[in-house]
């Protein structure tokens, strides 16, 4: 369910990362979790962020959560369509629910996320 | 299909602007008996201006149709946590009709009101006799708003001692959204607190967080778990310790009437929520009131008007107006002797300012003031020791089906988690959903937000034995449903006028103005 190529957090945002550039969203189990998802706040493009520091927020029927950032770096595109169509954080949380995409600014940060099969265990503990 | 649902069939669903027809009127107004003026030119006046047009009888029926729609504690159990939804008893509706309170405007001088301001004065001595906090203000008009008047007077405190490095609000993670909100707004800085497993505060994380930039510890208390903090005195002591002040939410302030003041605890500043607590209403029944209470070294910051009574003059005027047959006649002070005044609003000498409007709510404080004083002292204590039996007892009678956020036994609140049920199908939106198909209200659901499928029970006092039986017999019932016919639940509410609400559309895509269909 979480694809073993990508690297999760303990607040569940995952990375995909592609040369210097990592996608950012967040995982199955937090899309789950929030419930429907009715709103995204994210910064623009070019907006710098830190690893492990609140980014964003996104909003479900229950709650508004923060977003925490994987890595730090340079915000280089955000995914309007998300924006304009929550529902796709649900119904695609790994693929078209994508939120943002980051010029990493420091490439060892990546020694600091869990890979999936460490990120499964951890949401099967119930966290 | 039940009988209900046939009449809610049978009901005009459609809103008044539907319903109107061009030229009816609700009123035919006499001939005008004032010279015409000619209208402003045609560019000032606002065009495509719909308004309904309607009878009398048909807005009435419109109204009152929609009325008979309310889900309300004078209808159904309202288990709803955290709200306390008790019964608001009559009487305070009566006494806050007495023309004394209901006709007088809030901008008439302090001599044409003692008894109101007599009534304030008299409350805000209930409210700190049981907080074990003298300073009262009654201006907060929620419990929000009290939450956010008691934050700036502990920030005026600091800054008055000169302390003004002191911006940081340390809240738990178990919290109302309420705190960190309030707390923002009062230019604090936000660190949270996390919990311990027996759902109190990580003493110890709360230890490390404690410094010279602690400007305020905010603690429910008990808990939004239902819980009563087992280390409250160590905690407040840290606090304290460290130079900051201690506020408490006294959003659950029902589980400890008569038992415990919570000033005794160390707390410096809380807020009750009169709508809560006192048995006044809530949401659309009424204004909400949010009064703060504060240990007498933090008086002078209250937000005004504060009702103080003038010492010299306090005998003079009671033997006017409260004693019996055998005390003097009011008419007696005609003439030489000048009528005397005992109270009047007055502004402590840091006030941290206004925060509403005038008095307050004012025929909301009425209602409290009546429930305090028909209740008494043992009443108060009595309500607050049924109110945890009554949360013990649906405790007790669904934990084997139902896990437990916390195995303890509870305050006047249970925090139920639909973990089971989430496993075999069945949230607890729609055990909360299901219920309604029973005429129950939902249990708050989802918070607090560190309980998975958390749904929050709170009974109250008011509710008898056959009343939870039949809760807990009815949760027991939609739990075995689950395995039996999921539908029921996945698509309930089945009997009432509206059916499963899409919330997530109506949040992505609201639909908030009325528009001409066609």
């Amino acid at each position: 369910m979480n694809p073993p190529e990508l690297k999760y957090t303990k607040e569940h945002e995952w990375a995909r990362i592609e040369g210097n550039v990592a996608t950012i969203g967040v995982t199955h189990f937090a899309q789950d979790s929030l419930g429907d998802v009715v709103y995204i706040d994210v910064p623009a493009a070019g907006a710098e962020v830190k690893q492990f520091a609140k980014f964003g927020e996104i909003e479900s029927v229950k709650a508004v959560s923060d977003l925490f950032a994987p890595l730090g770096g340079r915000v280089a595109a955000v995914n309007e369509e998300a924006k304009k169509t929550p529902e796709l954080v649900n119904k695609d949380p790994y693929g078209k629910g994508w939120l943002i995409k980051l010029e990493l600014s420091d490439q060892s940060q990546l020694k600091h996320l869990m890979d999936a099969a460490a990120y499964t265990k951890l949401t099967a503990s119930g966290h | 299909m039940t009988a209900q649902t046939t009449i809610a069939g049978a009901l005009d669903r459609r809103l008044l602007m539907d319903r109107s027809v061009p030229g009816r009127v609700a009123l035919t107004l006499p001939a005008s008996d004032v010279p015409l003026q000619a209208a402003p030119s045609a560019d000032l006046l606002r065009k495509g201006l719909d308004l309904p047009e309607i009878s009398q009888l048909d807005m009435v029926r419109y109204f009152t149709n929609l009325s008979q729609l309310n889900f309300s504690i004078d209808t159904n159990f309202y288990p709803l946590g955290s709200c306390t939804m008790k019964y608001n008893p009559k009487i305070n509706d009566e006494v806050a009709s007495l023309p004394g309170f209901r006709d007088i405007h809030p901008n008439q001088p302090d001599e044409q009101v003692q008894g109101a301001l007599r009534v304030m004065f008299e409350l805000q001595h209930a409210l700190g006799e049981i907080t074990g906090l003298p300073g009262v203000s009654l201006a907060p008009l929620a419990g929000a708003q009290g939450e956010y008047a008691g934050l700036l007077i502990a920030r005026a405190y600091h800054e008055s001692r000169g302390d003004s490095a002191r911006t940081v609000a340390i809240i738990p993670d178990s919290a109302h959204g309420t705190n960190p909100a309030s707390a923002a707004m009062a230019g604090l800085e936000v660190v949270t607190v996390p919990s311990n497993a027996q759902g109190g505060v990580d003493v110890d994380a709360l230890r490390k967080l404690a410094d010279n930039r602690t400007a305020v510890f905010m603690l429910t208390l008990p808990s939004t778990l239902g819980l009563f903090e087992m280390n409250i005195l160590e905690i407040t002591k840290i606090i304290h310790d460290a130079g900051g002040l201690v506020y408490a939410d006294g959003a659950n302030l029902n589980a400890l009437l008569g038992i415990v003041k919570i000033g005794e605890l160390g707390f410096d500043i809380c807020h009750s929520n009169l709508h809560k607590t006192f048995s006044t209403p809530h949401g659309g029944g009424g204004p909400g009131a949010g009064p703060v209470m504060v240990a007498a070294r933090l008086a002078e910051f209250l937000p005004e008007p504060v009702v103080v009574r003038e010492p010299a003059a306090a005998k003079s005027s009671l033997s006017a107006t409260s004693h019996h047959g055998d005390a003097e006649p009011v008419e007696a002070h005609h003439g030489a002797k000048p009528y005397a005044f005992a109270y009047r609003l007055s502004r402590p000498p840091k006030s941290t300012g206004k925060i509403s409007g005038f008095h307050g709510s004012f025929s909301i404080l009425v209602r409290a003031y009546t429930y305090i004083r028909s209740m008494g002292r043992d009443g108060l204590r009595s309500a607050a020791e049924n109110a945890i039996i009554n949360a013990n007892y649906i405790q007790a009678g669904l934990k084997d089906k139902y896990a437990l956020a916390v195995d303890r036994y509870c305050m006047h609140e249970t925090v139920l988690s639909a973990k089971r049920q989430h496993a075999r199908g069945a949230a607890a939106l729609d055990v909360a959903k299901r219920l309604l198909d029973y005429g129950i209200h939902a249990p708050t659901m989802y918070f607090p937000m560190i309980v998975e499928q958390a749904l929050m029970v709170e009974p109250t006092e008011s509710e008898s034995k056959e009343t939870l039986d039949n809760f807990i017999q009815v949760m027991r019932q939609i739990d075995d449903e689950i395995d039996r016919d999921p539908a029921l639940l996945h698509d309930a509410p089945h009997d009432l006028p509206v059916s499963r609400m899409d919330e997530a559309t109506a949040a992505r895509k609201p639909y908030l103005r009325w528009q001409k269909s066609g």
